[in-house]
């Protein structure tokens, strides 16, 4: 397989797409948990926020990069026009 | 059975229509008087049909629909899929007891177990779908090299699934016999049964479609009980939402409790067993035969007296019961001193994170917390079984969606756990504690009946302080319908529901310890020549002896089993993660960095874990290896120093030895990024 300027195009917006997605990731989890303490005064929808995000918030934004990392990456799929599977 | 999607997704409205009827009805005939009993059998044998009936028609002789479903399984449905094959028995039943216990240091299981398939979906996923193999194994062979790889995955893949497993099929025998009454050992393989009918025959292809059905069954059974509770506690059927409000009260609780004078009583009491036990080890071996003599002294007095025989009895069972040597004493009394320091505690606030007696404390609470998130996350990311589900997708974009769908399915139940653990700890705090010993509802002695909860008067009021009460992690989930007060056909509910999380789960690692077994080492290390029909016949064999071997452990009801899984992830972590990651993302990795990175991972992991859980292996003879943890970080975080060390022996070993070939740096180039020749 030969590598040509497509494909290293397409694999810096993949790798970029995924640093910052991880980026968040990494903040979500281990940033925001080490400052639970501090955000437990905070309240949010009756919980205090350092519970809630462990309970919920993250959870919800881990789903959400999810989403929004598959449909980043099958549009730049469809902008290069790669063909793979049964499409 | 045709593998479309609208028609799939109509077989399975029907299916869940069938089910939701099925249960009605069961409640209408409990009220005209259906005995318990009859309920349970028939929640336990019709689901089994079930799954055997999808799993006969879907069964297969093709190599690749049994392996990998054909790669015809549409992305919603492998989410589905993936969501069962994820919760195992210790999500269902254990996640919310262990909240419960905890508080907001439990979260770390609700935050790793899911925060994993981010790295799943942005590292994994869509390069192994691409490369579109089989096995894990495939891939390590394939990116590294040679047969070495190969191996040293497959022996991972073997040790991590087949302990999981083995938990598996004990949390069958153990829902078998609490709510059908059968016997422990004929539940383990009653259960097997289940579990062979379906991936027997159909290998993957059965297994995905029964999980789908699985997951339905066991997502109802999670959601109805606390949705009631919470209707019931608050007037809205929505826990998930209406928690934040019950939280606040249960902080008043608390207060409250924490601030008895009973209470406080009742703690102290505590902590002076406490004390008095370990006074008694420090007395050791003088204060074992000292003990012996008092007891002996009071039997002799009462006899003499003419008290009722039966308290003469319980003193010389005590007295029978006393360890025999010195060493069995100190073992016996350390865990009885353990108890009782650990009831005499402060109560634990359920909102208050990394709780501790001061700076110190808490911020070691905090490490653990954040160690324990990291080792389920990478370990989340590294488990075969998981992993695998990927290779079924019809193309890499339906892979990238399929992990949304995953997680989104599996957050129904993540989601669920924090607010059944609140809605539990409310009924518990606000009804039941204060009230008298001798009117306690019927569940506590049912429940007692098979030693989950117990009760001491310690202080001997006759009534109920929090202290004295001491509930096991699983009765949480398995007696909630009681504790509301629902229907029998509830508590059914709940047994099937689980029974489906532990079956659908111990389907996918049995599969994918065959898998390993029959593909990478027989077929692609010893046969490379062999016709594929009877490389099916390997692989369905392994199946039945890896099945019975894990349920004859199962029945053997091994004590360490809840340590053994949390070091499963600790250890696929450490062997699978760095080498996949790093297989991808650096064309740098080569096959001497990778394989003594896996085995280095590996046995540092191992070695931590042994040092800090044991102090000995009594059946290999080995005596005080115990070592204080590092940073006080716990043994079920172990794979925090095995990961590290992984990622650093496979960079530092591949950048003293000679890059990998041409051909294989293309191969990486092959999995990054698609065809656009076309």
């Amino acid at each position: 397989m030969q590598t040509s300027q497509k494909h290293k195009d397409y694999w810096r917006k993949n790798l970029r797409i995924t640093t910052i997605l991880l980026a968040i990731w990494f903040v979500v989890t281990f940033v925001v948990s080490y400052y639970a303490r501090e955000l437990s005064t905070i309240m949010f929808f009756g919980f205090p926020l350092g519970f809630y995000m462990g309970a919920q918030g993250s959870l919800i934004i881990y789903v959400a990069i999810i989403w929004f990392y598959a449909r980043y990456m099958n549009a730049l799929d469809k902008e290069y026009g790669a063909r793979e599977g049964s499409d | 059975m045709i593998d479309s999607s609208a028609q799939m997704r109509r077989y399975y409205a029907l299916y869940t229509m069938s089910f939701f009827a099925f249960i009605l009805s069961l409640g209408i005939l409990e009220r005209y008087g259906m005995p318990p009993r009859w309920i349970g059998y028939a929640f336990l044998f019709l689901t089994i049909i079930l799954y055997a009936t999808i799993g006969v028609m879907a069964r297969t002789s093709n190599v690749a629909e049994y392996y990998v479903a054909g790669r015809k399984i549409p992305a919603v449905f492998n989410g589905m899929a993936t969501g069962a094959d994820w919760m195992s028995a210790a999500s269902f039943i254990g996640l919310a007891g262990t909240l419960y216990l905890t508080g907001y240091q439990g979260l770390a299981y609700v935050m790793g177990w899911t925060g994993g398939y981010v790295l799943v979906a942005l590292l994994l996923a869509p390069y192994l779908r691409r490369f579109g193999q089989y096995t894990i194994p495939d891939f390590l062979g394939a990116r590294y090299g040679g047969h070495v790889a190969r191996l040293v995955g497959v022996f991972a893949t073997v040790l991590a699934s087949f302990v999981y497993v083995v938990a598996q099929i004990y949390g069958v025998g153990v829902i078998t016999s609490r709510f059908v009454g059968l016997q422990f050992e004929i539940g383990v393989f009653v259960g097997l049964a289940g579990i062979l009918v379906c991936s027997f025959l159909g290998g993957m292809r059965a297994v995905t479609w029964t999980q789908v059905a699985q997951y339905l069954v066991l997502i109802v059974a999670y959601i109805a009980p606390v949705a009631m509770l919470s209707y019931k506690v608050t007037g809205v059927p929505v826990p998930q939402v209406m928690y934040g409000q019950v939280l606040q009260k249960i902080e008043t609780l608390e207060h409250k409790i924490s601030s008895d004078p009973a209470e406080v009583d009742v703690r102290h009491l505590y902590l002076e067993r406490a004390n008095t036990f370990s006074a008694r080890i420090a007395g050791l071996p003088e204060s074992l035969v000292e003990e012996r003599r008092l007891l002996s002294v009071q039997i002799d007095r009462l006899k003499s007296s003419n008290v009722q025989m039966r308290d003469v009895f319980a003193l010389e069972r005590q007295r029978r019961e006393l360890p025999k040597t010195p060493d069995a004493a100190r073992e016996y009394w350390d865990s009885l001193m353990r108890q009782a320091a650990q009831r005499g505690e402060e109560l634990i606030h359920h909102v208050e994170s990394f709780p501790g007696k001061d700076e110190a404390a808490s911020n070691t609470a905090r490490l653990n917390f954040i160690t324990l998130v990291f080792c389920l996350m990478i370990g989340t990311a590294a488990l075969p079984h998981v992993l695998m589900r990927y290779y079924t997708t019809p193309s890499v974009r339906e892979a990238r969606s399929s992990v949304f769908w995953s997680l989104l399915f599996i957050l129904a139940l993540y989601l669920t756990a924090p607010a059944y653990a609140v809605f539990a700890k409310y009924e518990i705090y606000s009804n039941l504690v204060g009230s008298a010993i001798d009117q306690l509802p019927g569940w506590i002695a049912a429940w007692g009946k098979v030693g989950l909860v117990s009760i001491e008067d310690i202080n001997r009021d006759g009534i109920l302080q929090l202290a004295e009460l001491s509930l096991n992690p699983d009765v949480i989930v398995l007696a909630t319908p009681e504790i509301a007060g629902l229907p029998y056909v509830i508590s059914g509910l709940v047994a099937a529901g689980a029974l489906a999380a532990a079956l659908s789960t111990a389907d996918g690692l049995l599969l994918t310890i065959a898998s390993a077994l029959s593909h990478d080492v027989y077929y692609k290390v010893f046969r490379p020549h062999a016709t594929t029909q009877w490389r099916l016949v390997v692989s369905k064999t392994l199946l039945l002896v890896v099945a019975v071997l894990a349920a004859m452990v199962a029945s053997q009801k091994p004590a360490t089993i809840l340590f053994m899984v949390a070091w499963a992830f600790s250890l696929a972590g450490a062997a699978f993660f760095p080498a996949l990651v790093l297989g991808i993302f650096w064309k740098r990795a080569n096959k001497a960095g990778a394989v003594s990175g896996m085995v280095i991972g590996l046995l540092v992991t191992m070695y931590y874990m042994v040092r800090v859980q044991f102090d000995k292996i009594p059946w290999l003879g080995i005596n005080g290896i115990g070592m204080e943890p590092w940073l006080g970080i716990q043994s079920t975080s172990a794979g925090v120093w095995g990961v590290a060390a992984g990622f650093l022996t496979i960079i530092v070993v591949s950048l003293v030895s000679a890059p990998p070939s041409r051909e294989i740096q293309s191969f990486v180039e092959s999995v990054r990024s698609p065809d656009f020749s076309r």
